[in-house]
């Protein structure tokens, strides 16, 4: 067949001896490296589709050889990142709270580990930046009903406030002075305006003072003679300028009227022992966090005095 | 019949292999000098230790990928910085656009990482297997003990070169000796040896076995290339006005008054290419351009008593003026057209804008990051918090005291987790180590009643050199509701 070959004078390139109208196509054969890599491509192909899940059915596709699946591949990614936690966990249980600020590396990934805890389980109600909303406390500033420090927070968290299922739930109920008839109407409009004078929201008059008498009567074993609250029994500081329920007129006349009595969970029967002082950690890194007082012993007694801050 | 019957021809084609034939000239000799200083800036590079203090590391040239720092000589890049390394490779870049308009492809014929390898692997060719012919006769020879041994000596000596050139690539990533202790000793990461294993095995392939194939198939370079050459463009060229038609220097002798040509078609041109092209067939995506051929013509052309350079680089426009009876015109003539200097000029803005940059850039930085939720925060005497993460960065090799004070906003105090808000204060001093972006917590709190407003922070360095950051941005505050509560 040789004989047939052709040369096309422009370019001195053989033919394949096909033409369509006068145009011939020039033979420029690929290499044969080229077509056994492509071979190579095919067959890498065909393995792949045994070996990983490929081939489509009715309700599920194959498994493929190796049984891979993006599900496994998440718990084993899951799995491996729980090994790697696991000497800071480990670290973190054998370490008491009140030793954590002594370790500043330890006390990061804390505050790490219970930013992401708190997005999950505490978002619904403080909010996503922890600003909480009427009713529900800020956890950002200084001013805290139950105490500041590491060790209370992590008991706050633990046994909730007010909860019915934990029997050392912090504990403490407001009477309703207004809706039990304690306090007449009057009354309860003249120890509002003189819980806002503590605050400076409300200028001093007669309703005040005589507010002042009711409020020494009724509400300074709990909130204080000066109003600045008690963190035994979670009573708000009602001299400073954060108001749990509002601070107008009306508000804090309701409140009067009516009490609170907020509740938060239980987190230990939710929760583990680790990442609840990773909570505490991260609620305390806020901003507000306080520092534990000087000595236990004067800890013991402190808890009014504290609560003077 | 219009069409005759389809020719017997293969869709696909076998290698040619290629025997380039040894010799030496003035380009064999540039050829073996850029060699020699291309290989040993690649290998020795890693090795080169450059002194930067107890904080860095102290290897000349070195890319700490875990740590996110490019290291060369006295400069220091960190990923934030990138752009150096992009202006880099644009230079690189324009660089080659440079190289080819002012001679062509020189880059292909003496620099390419391909060019140079396999010019060391048929090296390698002809010290185990002999010359051209030698090579021919053995790759025809049928397998035999001599023949398995000359292979696999040739081979093996392949696989050292392919493993050192592996090897090399990763000191550039790490602590060169300390690198290979751990490496020999089993001790590198994974990916070192991954690393060394991929390039040892693309080395050899490559420099071994594929050669001109990449060059002509998988590069595509030479494509870019064609579209960049014109007829100002520095290419080995045959003058084929003075070469034909070809004629044996016997045939010449014999009939004086024939007009033959210059070229005594002997092959030389072809046994010596690299590439296994035939220059006298023009100028072709095949031709690198490294000139043996022009080093092989030059030493018949001598032996004939004929003038040097019917193979040469040259111009098309240059060959032409020639043709038409004009002497040639000297090479580094042909090199400066305006082409040339505009190329020239880009690359050297680049590179002097980057020079600028380096020089005038801070080794300090302050970014702040305001908390968005909550914005801002009552405390309980009433003064307004707002809070931001600062990141103060240091990139001298040395820790520095740094501080950090509060314009505007009258009355405010700011303070941070270390320093707490009984010692608030208009500034804060912060120790920041050596090569380090330091985290901050910042709280700055306005008296009761504060309002929106702008509010400023000014980094300054404590010791002698100084240097200093500013920032601007938004303190943000309630909107009037305690006047609205008034009743």
């Amino acid at each position: 067949m040789a004989e047939h070959k052709k040369i096309d004078e422009a370019t001195g390139v053989e033919t394949v001896g096909h033409e369509w109208d006068g145009i011939e196509e020039l033979n420029n054969p690929l290499p044969r490296w080229w077509v056994l890599t492509f071979y190579a491509t095919i067959l890498f192909a065909i393995a792949y589709v045994v070996v990983y899940p490929a081939i489509p059915g009715l309700h599920k596709g194959s498994d493929g050889l190796w049984k891979w699946s993006s599900r496994g591949a998440l718990a084993a990614d899951q799995a491996a990142a729980d090994k790697a936690r696991g000497p800071v966990i480990a670290a973190l249980a054998a370490t008491p709270i009140e030793a954590l600020p002594g370790k500043p590396d330890l006390m990061e990934k804390a505050v790490a580990g219970g930013k992401a805890a708190f997005r999950v389980n505490c978002v619904q109600c403080h909010g996503a930046g922890a600003a909480g909303s009427k009713g529900y406390p800020n956890l950002n500033d200084d001013d805290w009903l139950w105490g500041g420090d590491l060790k209370t927070i992590e008991t706050t968290i633990t046994h909730g406030i007010r909860f019915a299922g934990d029997d050392q739930t912090r504990q403490s109920l407001m009477p309703s002075f207004g809706r039990d008839g304690i306090l007449p109407p009057e009354q309860v409009s003249d120890v509002a305006d003189y819980v806002r004078s503590l605050s400076g929201e409300q200028q001093p008059n007669a309703a005040t003072r005589r507010g002042a008498a009711v409020f020494t009567a009724n509400c300074a074993v709990c909130h204080g003679p000066e109003g600045k609250g008690g963190r035994q029994v979670g009573a708000p500081n009602l001299a400073d300028q954060i108001w749990l329920y509002g601070g107008a007129k009306a508000d804090v006349v309701a409140s009067v009227t009516n009490a609170h009595a907020g509740v938060m969970p239980a987190w230990g029967h939710r929760l583990d022992p680790v990442t609840i002082k990773m909570l505490a950690a991260y609620v305390h890194s806020l901003g507000g966090g306080e520092k534990f007082a000087p000595a236990p012993v004067v800890a013991e007694a402190a808890p009014a005095a504290a609560a003077a801050k | 019949m219009r069409n005759p019957a389809p020719v017997a021809t293969g869709l696909y084609e076998k290698r040619k292999a290629v025997y380039p034939r040894q010799i030496d000239g003035k380009f064999r000799r540039l050829k073996w000098a850029i060699m020699a200083v291309t290989l040993t800036i690649y290998y020795a590079t890693p090795w080169l230790r450059w002194d930067r203090g107890p904080y860095a590391p102290n290897q000349a040239v070195l890319v700490d990928l875990a740590h996110r720092r490019f290291y060369m000589f006295a400069i220091e890049i960190w990923p934030q910085e990138f752009y150096f390394v992009a202006g880099l490779l644009i230079m690189a870049g324009i660089g080659l656009f440079l190289v080819t308009s002012a001679v062509g492809r020189a880059w292909c014929g003496y620099a390419c990482p391909q060019t140079v390898w396999t010019d060391l692997f048929q090296h390698v060719d002809r010290f185990i297997d002999g010359d051209r012919n030698a090579q021919m006769r053995l790759a025809n020879a049928p397998w035999g003990p001599q023949k398995i041994a000359k292979r696999g000596l040739k081979w093996a000596i392949y696989l050292a070169i392919s493993f050192w050139t592996g090897g090399a690539w990763i000191m550039y990533f790490a602590d060169a000796p300390t690198l290979t202790v751990d490496f020999w000793s089993g001790h590198a990461a994974p990916v070192a040896y991954a690393t060394v294993a991929v390039l040892t095995g693309v080395t050899f392939w490559f420099g071994g076995f594929m050669r001109e194939q990449v060059c002509i198939y998988m590069c595509p370079w030479p494509r870019i290339q064609t579209a960049m050459l014109d007829e100002k463009s520095l290419i080995v060229t045959y003058k084929d006005w003075r070469g034909e038609p070809r004629a044996s220097v016997k045939a010449t002798k014999a009939d004086p008054a024939g007009k033959f040509g210059d070229c005594i078609d002997c092959n030389q041109c072809v046994a010596v290419c690299p590439t296994g092209i035939d220059i006298r067939q023009g100028p072709q995506i095949g031709c690198i351009t490294c000139a043996l051929c022009i080093d092989a013509c030059d030493r018949v052309m001598s032996q004939v008593g004929r003038p040097r350079g019917l193979i040469d680089y040259a111009t098309l426009e240059d060959a032409a003026r020639e043709q038409a009876g004009a002497p040639p015109t000297p090479h580094r003539k042909l090199i400066w057209h305006p082409r040339t200097l505009v190329y020239l000029g880009i690359w050297s803005a680049i590179g002097l804008a980057l020079l600028f940059a380096l020089g005038t850039r801070r080794h300090l930085d302050l970014a702040v990051q305001k908390d968005r939720n909550p914005p801002f925060m009552l405390l309980s005497d009433g003064s307004v918090r707002n809070a931001w993460t600062f990141k103060l960065k240091n990139m001298e090799g040395r820790p520095r005291r740094m501080e950090v004070s509060l314009d505007g906003l009258p009355g405010a105090v700011m303070w941070t987790d270390t320093v707490g808000r009984d010692q608030a204060a208009r500034s804060f001093v912060e120790e920041v180590p050596a090569d380090t972006i330091e985290p901050v917590r910042v709280y700055v709190a306005a008296p009761k009643g504060a309002r929106e407003g702008d509010v400023a922070f000014t980094l300054r360095a404590l010791n002698s050199e100084g240097g200093r950051d500013r920032v601007e941005t938004r303190f943000d505050a309630p909107e009037e509701e305690h006047e609205g509560d008034e009743h």
